[in-house]
C-alpha cells in the first residue's frame, strides 16, 4: 500500500518538481493550490502527508496547519511546511502550530525525499 | 478725587468765615431791637443789601481764587510730586523731580533730588560690586551657552511638566525645519522657553521613557537614560535620548534617604572588586543616585534628525531583503526541477520539456527580480525602527502597570525570567500588549490576566495567558491587522506591524491540560549587557556635569501646569505681548490687519528671539494716510498670507499666555470679528499697558504708549512696526509689574479689576 501525499503550494513551478518526485517515490499524490482546497482535500484524500506552503493567497500556511491539527481525522496526518521565509521565529511559529518538520527554500530535493520517508517511516 | 473734595470744603468754610460773623451780629441786634428800630433797620437796610451782597461775593469769589492757587500749588503739586517721587523710589532711578511751584515745594523738590543722588550714590557703590561677582558667573554661562549652542546635537532641558527650560539652536532649527506651517513663524512658534514639548513630542513616549528612567535609578543603573525614536507629523524621524536632571547640591536630605534605604548594592557591581579605590566610588556614586531616585526635576533631551541615515538604510535593507528572501522561492523552484531533471534520466520527453521550461521560466524571472531591485528600490521603502536593549522584566512591569492602570484588569506574574534581555521597540510593544489586554476583555470578559517571561533558545516568549472562554485564531489574524486603539488612545500601527518591526511572531495556543489559552509573542533576544563596561559612560551624572542656566523655572513647577490661574501672581504667568498695524482705525467698516508682531514675556523676561513677526495680505487696498504711519506699502503686503492663515499660527503662538496689548481693546477688536469666519478664538485674559499706566499714575495727563516709556525710562525704538510696538509694550509691562506690586496689585485677577475700574476702561471703540 502506498502512502497518501497532498502537495499544498499555489506556485505551478515548484508543484511540478514536487509532484514528480512524489509520483517517482511511488506516493498517491493530490494537488491544492490555496488553502481552502487545501482543508478540503485533506479531509476527502486524508493524506498521510502534508506538504504545506506558507505564503498563499486566501489563507496562509499557518492557518491551514492549525485548522488541520483541529481535525480529529487526521491525527496521524504529517505536516511538513515550506516556506520562502527564514527567520527563526517563524519556523517556531510552524512547530508550535502543530508542523511536524519545518523547511526552508531553497532546499535539496534528496533531503525532502529522505525526511518524508523518515516521517512516514 | 479726595482732594478735590477737599477743596469744596474748604471753599465752603472760607464761605462761611466770610458771610457768618456779618450774619451773627446782624441776627444778635435784629432779635435785641424793638419793632420800630426793627422796621427802621430794615428800611435802612434792605435798599443797601445789593451792594453788600455784591462785595461780598466779589470778596468770596477773590478768596476762593486766592485758595485754588493755595490748592494747585501745594497739594495737587506736592501729590504730583509723590507719584514722581514713587517713580524714582522704584521704575525709574534716573528720574528727577522738576522744582516747580512755590520756594517751600520747590525746595522740597530739591531735598528730594539731593536725596535721590545720596541714594543712587550708595546703590551704584554696591551694584558695582554685585557686578563684578556677576560678570564671572555670567563669563562661565556664556561660555557654556556658546558650547551648547555649537552642538550639533539638538538639546532641549525640560522640567516634569514637559515645559522647555533649555534649548539650543541645533533644537531650534530642526523643530523649525519640522514644522508645518504656511507661515514663517507657525515653525518657530513652537519651540520656547516655557512651552510644551508635548506640541512636538508625543506625551505618551516621554512619560513612558521617564518611568524607564525611574525603574533604572531604582535598580542602582549606571546609565538612567532612554532612547526612542518618533516620527513626526511630516513623517520625519526624531531620534531622542533622555537623561534625569536630578536635584543636587541637597547632600542633607539626599544622605538621609539613602540612610534609610535598605543596603542594595547595585546588581553586577558586586562581582568585580577591581582595584579597592574604584569600587568604593562606585558604591557612592550609585548610593547619591539612589538617593536621588525620588528628585527627578527634570530631563535633558539630546534630539537628532534621523530621517535621512534611516531612509538610506532601509534602501540598503530593502535591497538586501529582496535578493534574499525574494529569491528564495524562485531558487526553490529552480533548484527542484534540476535536481529532478539529474535525477530522472528516464524521464519522458514531454515532462522533461516542461521542467526545462520552468527553468527558463524561473531564471530570467530571477534576473527581471534583480533588475527592477537595483533600478527602483528606493520607491518602495519599508522602514525599519531602530531597537534599544532592555531587560524584558522591564517592559512586562511596564505593561502590567498600564493595563492595571487603563483597563483596571488585575494581572498575574506566572514564570517570569528575570535575566531575559530583549531588543525592542518598548514603547510599541507595550502597547501591543496593552491592546491585546483590551481585546480580550472586550470581547471575551476575561477576569484576570498572567503574564508569562520565558526563552528558548534566541527567542524570548512573552505570553498572555487566560483562563476560560478560548478564541479563535481567525479572531487573533482580525486583531492583528486592526490599529492598536485602546479607548482614546490611538496608535496608527497595527499588532502585525509591531511584530513585523521585530522580526518576531504571535500566535494563538491552548494549553488542554492546564485549561487556559494564551497568546505567545516571540521576540529575538539579545545579549546580556556588560555592565562594567557601562559605568565608563557615568560622566552624565558626576559633579562636572554642565548647568548653565539657573534654570528658575524647574521651580515653577506646580504653577506652570495647568492653564491660566487668575489668582496666579503677575510675576509667574507668561505672556504674549502684542502689536497690530491696521489699514485704518475702524475694523467694523472693513478696515483689516496688516501687520501682527508679538514677543513672548516667561518668567520675567522679555525673550526677544521668542517672537512673531508676520506681514499680512488685507485683500484691499492700502490708504495714503496709513502709509504714512506704519510705512507699509502695497508692495510689502502683497504675496504676504492672509490673515485666514496668519490668525491661527498667531493663534498656536499665544497657546496658554495672558495676551498683553498697549490700548488692547483695538487690537483685540480686530482680532475678535474674525474669529467667527477663521474658527480660532482668543479666550485667554487681556491686559491693556494704557489701563494699567491709568491705574499706576492717574494724575498724568498721557498715556500714551511713548510716554509711558518715557516716564518708566525705556529707550524707544522702532516703533510703529507692530514687532517694534510690541517689544516696547513688553518692556514697559515688564517695569509695571513692580509698581502694581507697589499698590497691593499682585495677582492677574487684580490687575484686571483694578484696569476695569480705571476711568479709560469706560472708553470703548
Amino acid at each position: 500500500m502506498s502512502h497518501r501525499i497532498l502537495i499544498v503550494d499555489d506556485e505551478p513551478n515548484i508543484v511540478i518538481s514536487l509532484e514528480y518526485l512524489m509520483k517517482k517515490e511511488g506516493f498517491q499524490v493530490a494537488v491544492a493550490t490555496d488553502g481552502e482546497t487545501a482543508l478540503q482535500l485533506a479531509s476527502e484524500f486524508v493524506p498521510d502527508l502534508i506538504l504545506l506552503d506558507v505564503m498563499m493567497p486566501k489563507k496562509s500556511g499557518f492557518e491551514v496547519c492549525q485548522a488541520l491539527r483541529a481535525a480529529p481525522e487526521l491525527v496521524a496526518t504529517k505536516i511538513i511546511m515550506l516556506t520562502a521565509k527564514g527567520r527563526e521565529t517563524e519556523v517556531t511559529k510552524g512547530l508550535a502550530l502543530g508542523a511536524d518538520v519545518y523547511i526552508t527554500k531553497p532546499f535539496s530535493t534528496k533531503d525532502l525525499v529522505l525526511q518524508i520517508k523518515s516521517l512516514l517511516g | 478725587m479726595k482732594a478735590r473734595l477737599r477743596f469744596i470744603l474748604a471753599a465752603c468754610v472760607l464761605g462761611l468765615l466770610m458771610t457768618g460773623p456779618f450774619a451773627l451780629t446782624g441776627l444778635l441786634l435784629f432779635a435785641d431791637a424793638k419793632d420800630a428800630e426793627r422796621a427802621a433797620f430794615a428800611q435802612f437796610l434792605v435798599p443797601r443789601l445789593p451792594v453788600g451782597g455784591v462785595i461780598t461775593l466779589l470778596g468770596l469769589v477773590a478768596g476762593v481764587l486766592l485758595l485754588r492757587g493755595l490748592f494747585q500749588q501745594y497739594v495737587q503739586g506736592l501729590s504730583r510730586m509723590a507719584e514722581t517721587l514713587r517713580l524714582m523710589l522704584g521704575a525709574n532711578r534716573n528720574f528727577r523731580v522738576a522744582p516747580e511751584g512755590p520756594p517751600e515745594v520747590r525746595e522740597l523738590a530739591r531735598a528730594a533730588n539731593d536725596l535721590a543722588q545720596q541714594r543712587d550714590e550708595l546703590l551704584n557703590d554696591v551694584e558695582a560690586q554685585i557686578r563684578t561677582a556677576k560678570a564671572t558667573v555670567e563669563e562661565e554661562k556664556n561660555r557654556l551657552a556658546a558650547l551648547m549652542s555649537e552642538l550639533a546635537l539638538g538639546v532641549v532641558v525640560c522640567n516634569l511638566d514637559g515645559r522647555i527650560l533649555l534649548y539650543n539652536s541645533r533644537a531650534r532649527l530642526q523643530f523649525k525645519a519640522l514644522a508645518q506651517g504656511p507661515t514663517s513663524m507657525s515653525g518657530g512658534a513652537l519651540i520656547g522657553l516655557g512651552r510644551s514639548i508635548f506640541s512636538i513630542l508625543e506625551r505618551g513616549q516621554i512619560t513612558h521613557s521617564l518611568e524607564n528612567i525611574q525603574q533604572r535609578l531604582r535598580r542602582g543603573s549606571a546609565e538612567p537614560t532612554a532612547n526612542f525614536i518618533t516620527s513626526t507629523r511630516g513623517g520625519q524621524l526624531l531620534r531622542a535620548q533622555m537623561a534625569p536632571v536630578l536635584r543636587t547640591g541637597a547632600t542633607g536630605p539626599a544622605t538621609a534617604t539613602v540612610d534609610s534605604l535598605p543596603p542594595a548594592p547595585p546588581p553586577g557591581e558586586g562581582g568585580d572588586n577591581v582595584g579597592s579605590q574604584a569600587a568604593p566610588a562606585q558604591g557612592v556614586a550609585a548610593a547619591t543616585m539612589l538617593g536621588a531616585e525620588l528628585q527627578v526635576t527634570g530631563y535633558v533631551l539630546t534630539i537628532e534628525n534621523i530621517t535621512r541615515n534611516f531612509e538610506r538604510e532601509a534602501e540598503r535593507d530593502q535591497v538586501l531583503q529582496s535578493l534574499t528572501d525574494g529569491n528564495r522561492a524562485a531558487l526553490a523552484n529552480l533548484r527542484a526541477a534540476v535536481e529532478t531533471l539529474i535525477d530522472s534520466p528516464e524521464m519522458e520527453v514531454d515532462y522533461r520539456e516542461r521542467f526545462t521550461r520552468v527553468i527558463a521560466d524561473e531564471a530570467s524571472a530571477m534576473s527581471q527580480r534583480l533588475e527592477t531591485t537595483m533600478s527602483g528600490f528606493a520607491d518602495s521603502l519599508k522602514t525599519r525602527w531602530p531597537l534599544e536593549d532592555v531587560l524584558a522584566i522591564d517592559i512586562v512591569a511596564a505593561a502590567a502597570r498600564r493595563v492595571a492602570d487603563r483597563l483596571h484588569l488585575p494581572i498575574k506574574n506566572e514564570d517570569q525570567d528575570t535575566s531575559l534581555w530583549i531588543r525592542v521597540d518598548s514603547f510599541a510593544l507595550i502597547q501591543a500588549i496593552t491592546f491585546l489586554a483590551s481585546r480580550l476583555q472586550d470581547h471575551y470578559a476575561i477576569r484576570e490576566l498572567r503574564l508569562r517571561l520565558s526563552a528558548e533558545g534566541k527567542m524570548v516568549f512573552v505570553d498572555l495567558i487566560w483562563s476560560g472562554t478560548p478564541v479563535s485564531s481567525e479572531t487573533l489574524y482580525t486583531w492583528e491587522l486592526e490599529p492598536m486603539n485602546v479607548g482614546a488612545e490611538t496608535s496608527p500601527l497595527t499588532l502585525r506591524d509591531v511584530v513585523d518591526r521585530h522580526s518576531g511572531e504571535i500566535w494563538y495556543q491552548r494549553d488542554k491540560a492546564a485549561h487556559n489559552a494564551f497568546f505567545r509573542i516571540v521576540l529575538p533576544a539579545a545579549v546580556t549587557p556588560d555592565v562594567q563596561t557601562i559605568d565608563q559612560t557615568q560622566h552624565l551624572h558626576s559633579d562636572s556635569r554642565p548647568e548653565y542656566y539657573d534654570f528658575d523655572l524647574f521651580a515653577a513647577r506646580d504653577a506652570e501646569g495647568s492653564g491660566i490661574d487668575p489668582d496666579r501672581r503677575l510675576t509667574d504667568l507668561a505672556y504674549s505681548v502684542f502689536d497690530t498695524e491696521t489699514t485704518g482705525l475702524q475694523p467694523s467698516n472693513g478696515d483689516e490687519i496688516i501687520q501682527l508682531g508679538a514677543v513672548r514675556i516667561v518668567n520675567n523676561r522679555l525673550l526677544r528671539q521668542e517672537i512673531f513677526d508676520q506681514l499680512v495680505d488685507p485683500v484691499i487696498p492700502l490708504k495714503p494716510e496709513g502709509i504714512l504711519i506704519h510705512g507699509i506699502t502695497e508692495a510689502m503686503v502683497n504675496g504676504q498670507p492672509r490673515l485666514d492663515v496668519v490668525l491661527p499660527a498667531f493663534h498656536e503662538f499665544c497657546a496658554e499666555t495672558v495676551l498683553v496689548a498697549h490700548n488692547a481693546s483695538f487690537d483685540m477688536r480686530f482680532l475678535q470679528l474674525k474669529e467667527d469666519s477663521l474658527g480660532v478664538r482668543f479666550t485667554q485674559p487681556v491686559l491693556d499697558t494704557l489701563l494699567l499706566s491709568a491705574v499706576i499714575h492717574p494724575n498724568q495727563e498721557s498715556h500714551r504708549l511713548e510716554s509711558i516709556a518715557e516716564r518708566l525710562g525705556i529707550n524707544v525704538i522702532g516703533r510703529h512696526t507692530a514687532l517694534g510696538d510690541a517689544y516696547v509694550t513688553g518692556e514697559v509691562f515688564l517695569k509695571m509689574i513692580p509698581l502694581l506690586a507697589d499698590m497691593g496689585i499682585l495677582t492677574l485677577r487684580q490687575a484686571l479689576d483694578a484696569a476695569q475700574k480705571t476711568y479709560f476702561a469706560r472708553v470703548k471703540y
